[in-house]
């Protein structure tokens, strides 16, 4: 059977996936983690008087804590599982893929295990990231002039 | 490559299942299941060579036998150099032949086997295959805490051990051919649909069988394949009849969606891996053998060769399936 045959007789067979659905969770997902966010910095910047600039790394680090420890205790798969993109996309997905790594290694020892393997996937993020803030920073550079 | 026997024997069989097994249809069939991954073992690599020795052992006590009667250990998994069979064998006093054929080991074995008992160069031979969900994910996919989305065409390797132990010594149930697969490419990419894969090696291997023997679909009571899962099933049902002009009736099923209860456990297409098809075929079809409710059974293991490196290296994934045919004795 040719290849263009057979890969007719697959789509035959393929279950649509609900493409829309999963957009608007993501959308919805994914500007609720933003709400979350900016909710954080009001509550660090007026309930407990943090400077303004300060209040932003704090509600990062809270909710990278949040992903990590809801990874940790089982939770986490789950939610991304059905948020998709919604808790990918954010800082959660970037703790939540560090520490899934962590947790499959962390019986083949510190540098062997952990050491080697905490940053399988966030190493693409971190790669690319630096890559293109290069880019951009050129960009942004030549055009605006810095 | 179809070949004829007349001397070997299916003596007896072991099945040890994990969770989700457990809580599938055909939960309360199997010889040991656990409540979680672990099997009282620090990893997930382990727990699975805990399983294989259990299966091992269950086997042994139900042939009263003991390792010292067992002349050949052939045993498959889906770990990198074949640890889980390697590691366990060591626990025994056996002769070891580890293989791989991805999910299709199950029936390599049985072939090997029986080609050896065939030929008189053994009287006692356990034939394995084992997976784990968890450690299967770990090296193939990504780390098992981590949310991956899936398709709806992915399957969830079984975790579970099955073994099979083969005789020269008459019993109830014989060996009475096989046929070797050839590897097949039909040039698809997708790792999540596995069935879409595998679906071209099963095609070939049942037609083979089928026209080696002489023989029509409807000659068995029961042709079960391994792990094509619910949509792979229909593919091959399509293929089958396109290709080789071979029409599969009610009499053809497939172990993938029988091991789990699609509707409710989250296990999208159904199960897959080594231990898909021995989970179901030695639970639930050999019973049922033995029984005399079924006959004559085809079980045909589907096997994905699939490698990382050459996926992300552009390649299409190649496929095997091996086909084995059980009698029951008059």
């Amino acid at each position: 059977m040719e290849k263009t045959r057979y890969e007719k007789l697959v789509l035959k067979y393929m279950p649509k996936e609900d493409s829309v659905k999963n957009c608007i969770v993501a959308f919805l997902v994914g500007g609720l983690v933003g709400v979350i966010g900016e909710l954080l910095i009001n509550f660090y910047s007026f309930v407990l008087d943090i400077p303004k600039d300060e209040s932003g790394p704090y509600m990062i680090v809270t909710l990278v804590f949040l992903a990590c420890f809801a990874t940790a205790l089982g939770y986490f798969d789950t939610l991304v599982a059905k948020a998709k993109a919604g808790l990918i996309i954010p800082i959660t997905g970037f703790a939540h893929s560090m520490t899934s790594a962590a947790l499959d290694y962390r019986k083949e020892g510190l540098v062997t295990g952990i050491g080697s393997n905490i940053f399988k996937l966030a190493g693409n993020v971190i790669l690319y990231g630096v890559v293109s803030a290069y880019f951009f920073g050129l960009i942004r550079f030549i055009i605006f002039g810095g | 490559m179809t070949s004829k026997y007349n001397n070997v024997y299916l003596k007896t069989v072991s099945t040890v299942a994990g969770p989700l097994e457990k809580e599938g249809p055909l939960g309360e069939l199997f010889d040991r299941t656990n409540f979680d991954y672990y099997f009282g073992k620090d990893t997930f690599e382990q727990a699975e060579m805990s399983m294989l020795s259990n299966s091992i052992n269950i086997l042994l006590q139900k042939a009263s036998f003991t390792e010292k009667d067992i002349d050949l250990f052939i045993s498959g998994d889906l770990m990198n150099q074949v640890t889980t069979s390697s590691y366990t064998a060591a626990k025994y006093d056996i002769p070891f032949l580890g293989i791989y054929n991805a999910c299709a080991s199950m029936v390599e074995g049985l072939i090997i086997g029986s080609s050896m008992i065939q030929n008189k160069f053994a009287k006692n031979c356990i034939c394995s295959s084992t997976s784990h969900n968890l450690s299967a994910e770990k090296q193939y996919r990504n780390p098992i805490e981590y949310g991956a989305p899936r398709a709806k065409t992915t399957t969830y390797t079984v975790t579970g051990s099955g073994s099979a132990l083969l005789s020269g010594e008459a019993s109830k149930i014989k060996v009475e051919s096989s046929t070797i697969g050839k590897v097949k490419d039909y040039g698809i990419t997708n790792v999540f649909n596995m069935g879409a894969v595998m679906a071209p090696g099963a095609a070939d291997v049942i037609a083979r069988h089928l026209n080696d023997t002489k023989r029509k679909p409807e000659y068995y009571d029961l042709i079960l394949t391994g792990d094509l899962g619910k949509y792979g099933k229909e593919i091959l049902r399509e293929l089958i009849k396109e290709q080789y002009a071979v029409k599969l009736g009610d009499n053809y099923n497939d172990s993938a969606t029988m091991i789990y209860d699609l509707e409710n456990q989250p296990v999208f297409a159904g199960g897959s891996g080594p231990a898909c098809l021995p989970l179901v075929a030695y639970s639930y079809v050999i019973p049922k053998m033995l029984s005399g409710e079924l006959k004559k059974v085809l079980l045909v293991a589907t096997g994905a060769l699939m490698s990382p490196t050459m996926i992300n290296q552009k390649l299409s994934i190649p496929t095997v399936a091996h086909a084995i045919s059980l009698e029951v004795v008059k």
